[in-house]
């Protein structure tokens, strides 16, 4: 029974370099470390693990630089070595180590002699985390019903803009619900396109990024520019959460934030519950891998498309709000930053698993957290790579590990119902 | 409506293909621009200003010689650009990365343009045939990338866009690259022998349309040819079909994926270069400004066939420059073009949406 399944899938004869290319980058990567941050570092990194302040402190981590660096290297050289010799198909993880390592690695080359809070640090990754995850939950809602969702930036964009613009109006709380509307009718605009007209999925999103630019631009320039008080909405306060919030580094990290990140984790874990523990979840992934077999079962392929790309839209918007109600509370041309595309990668790092795209939300946050946080170390490393980090982990991920990760069987096809 | 007779009798063109390739961009441009001006009055303006702006779209786009320049100006690195998105969408691929292309492609165009001194047909020459190597280049990742670990090109050409647009910034404060006396991100200008001469320069110094015109319509018969009459083309459009078919037939899948797309980028560092050496004459940090967004838009309006691109290239062009127009007359701001070309796609790419709205364009099936 197995081998008549692999037969039905796609002759991809590129899946073996997968491991392979994924080795040898992990290998480059720890010459690249041992060279670029093990030679000629000196001192200890000194990381600030809580505040003077607080209730519970915790002593400094003090890491020795240059051996902390060697052994990084190593393992790194060790996994990438692994991944060449025994190609295991489950290579996330070790991936996600060296991964790690490295950034750790150049953390401590960064702050040899010096200190740095590593709690502000994690606090601002699970901030920077909170738009990505919410994209790659928008997605993974989209995908898992076989629709792709390039438009989820333009969606978050469009939150973004409509959380700005009526949260100035008619306060936040209100705003964030428009926001998530208007996620939700772009949500509704692209199932329209892709599943009643049958427009290419990725031609369709790609548009209603471009008009979403183009719109916010253009009211940015034509309403919030000569109305500036439409344009000053009142950002969430942070809210502590009681005991919690006073535990070291996960007190701050966690237990300090405002609604944003505990309605992210939330939707998280419904987003879990939904698709893997619900009859309308089961549905929704029996459209996206076989919608002709769902629909002989009964179920609507049309209307579990509508509905999940509708949520997918929603969340988007949720996300978008983030930009302007969760963080600065005004609205700026084209602010998400492409958030929307990197929540697509953290989505295909967490191979559709919500959890999984969570994680890889947190990784992505980090790097993110660390572009700003660094600043105030002064690397000798121009901001403008520094910005870039992000991206070019993105690449890397998609093409390392998208061999060994499958998307939903139906994606990217239109669903024609036979009469 | 007889003029549309005559030219389906000229060009032999049966009913269907006529209303596909003519009807329906004509019918998608003016609803798109339609939408538009009904966003201008929905934004608090007057009629009198969406009234201004309508015609200002047309008088700055066709209504005088220098208005056609400019139009043709601004079509010259869409036409480019949107060649090689063509390319890509027969061979099956999606290349969102032109603007990063550009960019790559214009950055290293002006490098050369300013730093070597060699004679005048040579320097120019040099010039793009740089830019067009790095643009292919830079898209030769994703290609590279799609064929060998099926990293989606679209991800990791929007990727790639987003780090163009550091790396132009980065290189822009070099000291080798940065005008001197500056503290903004732009870069020194390129020698006079490394400028596309201007075509009606004759007339008016100030007509900005520029030899890569000329290029650029080279370019798509060029690309023509290569797509419809040679064998690297049959093998693009045979991958873009059914990947799967192609492999069986013995077609390399896999190098043609990564020419398809080295050929989009180098059209796109084509873009690139003639911007820079045809109008710019230096790199600034928005100096691509989304040209390769738009050019998504040109291919798929051509319906990625090379003289499709050259009209709808020209189309875009035009919004362009009487964008321009309607921003400086009637005060509207350049994002409603971005909003119209959005609402172009749409359309385009949904023609029932079209044939529900105007139904009686349309024989009744």
């Amino acid at each position: 029974m197995k081998k008549l399944v692999r037969s039905q899938q796609p002759i991809n004869m590129t899946k073996a370099h997968g491991p392979l290319i994924a080795g040898s980058f992990l290998i480059l990567l720890a010459i690249f470390v041992f060279i670029l941050f093990g030679f000629g570092v000196e001192g200890e990194a000194t990381f600030r693990l809580s505040r003077p302040s607080d209730p519970y402190a915790l002593p400094n981590l003090v890491l020795p630089a240059e051996n902390f660096i060697g052994i990084a290297s190593l393992i790194i050289a060790f996994f990438g070595a692994r991944l060449i010799v025994k190609t295991p198909k489950e290579y996330t993880v070790f991936f996600a180590i060296s991964f790690f390592l490295a950034v750790a690695a150049f953390l401590v080359w960064a702050t040899a002699g010096k200190s740095f809070s590593l709690t502000g640090m994690l606090q601002a990754t699970v901030v920077r985390a909170v738009p990505i995850a919410l994209a790659a939950m928008a997605g993974i809602m989209c995908e898992r019903v076989a629709v792709i969702n390039i438009g989820i930036e333009g969606m978050m964009l469009a939150g973004a803009f409509a959380g700005a613009l009526f949260g100035s109006i008619f306060g936040s709380v209100l705003g964030l619900l428009i926001a998530i509307t208007v996620g939700g009718v772009f949500g509704l605009i692209l199932a329209l396109l892709v599943v009643t007209f049958r427009v290419d999925q990725i031609i369709a999103g790609v548009a209603i990024n471009i008009l979403v630019l183009g719109l916010t631009s253009f009211f940015t320039s034509h309403l919030l520019k000569k109305n500036p008080h439409l344009n000053d909405a009142t950002v969430f306060k942070a809210i502590q959460i009681p005991i919690l919030a006073e535990l070291p580094i996960i007190g701050p990290m966690l237990f300090r934030h405002n609604i944003f990140v505990y309605l992210a984790i939330l939707i998280v874990f419904s987003t879990t519950f939904y698709l893997f523990k619900t009859a309308y979840g089961l549905r929704a992934r029996a459209v996206g891998e076989h919608p002709k077999a769902a629909e002989t079962l009964g179920i609507s392929v049309i209307k579990t498309r509508f509905v999940n790309v509708i949520i997918g839209g929603m969340i988007a918007g949720f996300g978008g709000a983030w930009f302007t109600l969760g963080s600065v509370g005004r609205f700026d041309e084209g602010m998400t930053g492409g958030r929307g595309f990197i929540g697509l990668a953290a989505m295909i790092f967490g191979r559709w698993h919500p959890v999984g795209a969570l994680l890889a939300a947190l990784v992505f946050g980090f790097a993110d957290s660390l572009q700003q946080k660094l600043a105030i170390l002064r690397t000798p490393i121009p901001s403008e790579f520094l910005a870039m980090s992000p991206y070019i982990v993105t690449i890397i991920v998609v093409a390392g590990i998208v061999g060994s990760a499958r998307p939903p069987q139906a994606i990217g096809k239109a669903y024609v119902k036979e009469s | 409506m007889k003029i549309f007779l005559k030219i389906r009798q000229t060009f032999s063109i049966d009913k269907a293909t006529f209303l596909d390739i003519f009807i329906i961009p004509i019918l998608a441009t003016s609803l798109a621009i339609t939408i538009g001006l009904l966003l201008l009055l929905l934004s608090g303006e007057s009629y009198q200003t969406a009234l201004r702006a309508l015609i200002s779209l047309f008088v700055g786009s066709f209504g005088s010689v220098s208005a056609l320049s400019e139009t043709l100006t601004a079509s010259t690195p869409l036409i480019f650009a949107a060649l090689g998105i063509a390319i890509g969408f027969r061979a099956g691929l999606f290349n969102i990365g032109a603007e990063g292309q550009i960019i790559i492609g214009g950055l290293a165009a002006v490098i050369v343009g300013f730093s070597v001194e060699l004679p005048l047909l040579l320097h120019l020459t040099i010039v793009l045939a740089i830019g067009a190597a790095f643009g292919a280049g830079y898209a030769f990742i994703s290609g590279w990338l799609k064929a060998f670990t099926g990293a989606h090109e679209v991800i990791t050409t929007i990727m790639l866009n987003l780090i163009a647009f550091r790396l132009l910034d980065f290189f822009l404060r070099l000291p080798f690259i940065q005008k001197e006396g500056r503290n903004d991100p732009i870069s020194k200008s390129v020698l006079e022998t490394a400028e596309l001469p201007r075509l009606l320069g004759f007339i008016d110094p100030n007509l900005r349309i520029h030899a890569g015109f000329l290029l650029a319509v080279l370019a798509v018969v060029l690309v023509y040819w290569i797509i419809f009459h040679t064998t690297i083309g049959f093998e693009f459009r045979t991958v873009g079909t059914n990947i799967h078919a192609a492999k069986y037939a013995g077609v390399n899948s896999s190098l043609a994926v990564i020419l398809a797309m080295s050929a989009a980028g180098l059209c796109a560092g084509l873009a690139g270069a003639s911007q820079i050496s045809g109008v710019l004459g230096r790199a600034t940090s928005g100096f691509s400004a989304g040209i390769g967004f738009d050019a998504i838009a040109v291919a798929l309006l051509g319906r990625a066939h090379p003289i499709g691109v050259l009209f709808s290239g020209i189309l875009f062009g035009a919004l362009v420059a009487g964008g321009r127009e309607m921003q400086v007359s009637a005060g509207v701001s350049l994002d409603l073009i971005t909003v119209i070309q959005a609402l172009i796609i749409i359309f385009i790419a949904a023609p029932i949406l079209i044939k529900s709205i105007f139904p009686w364009f349309f024989p009744k099936t």
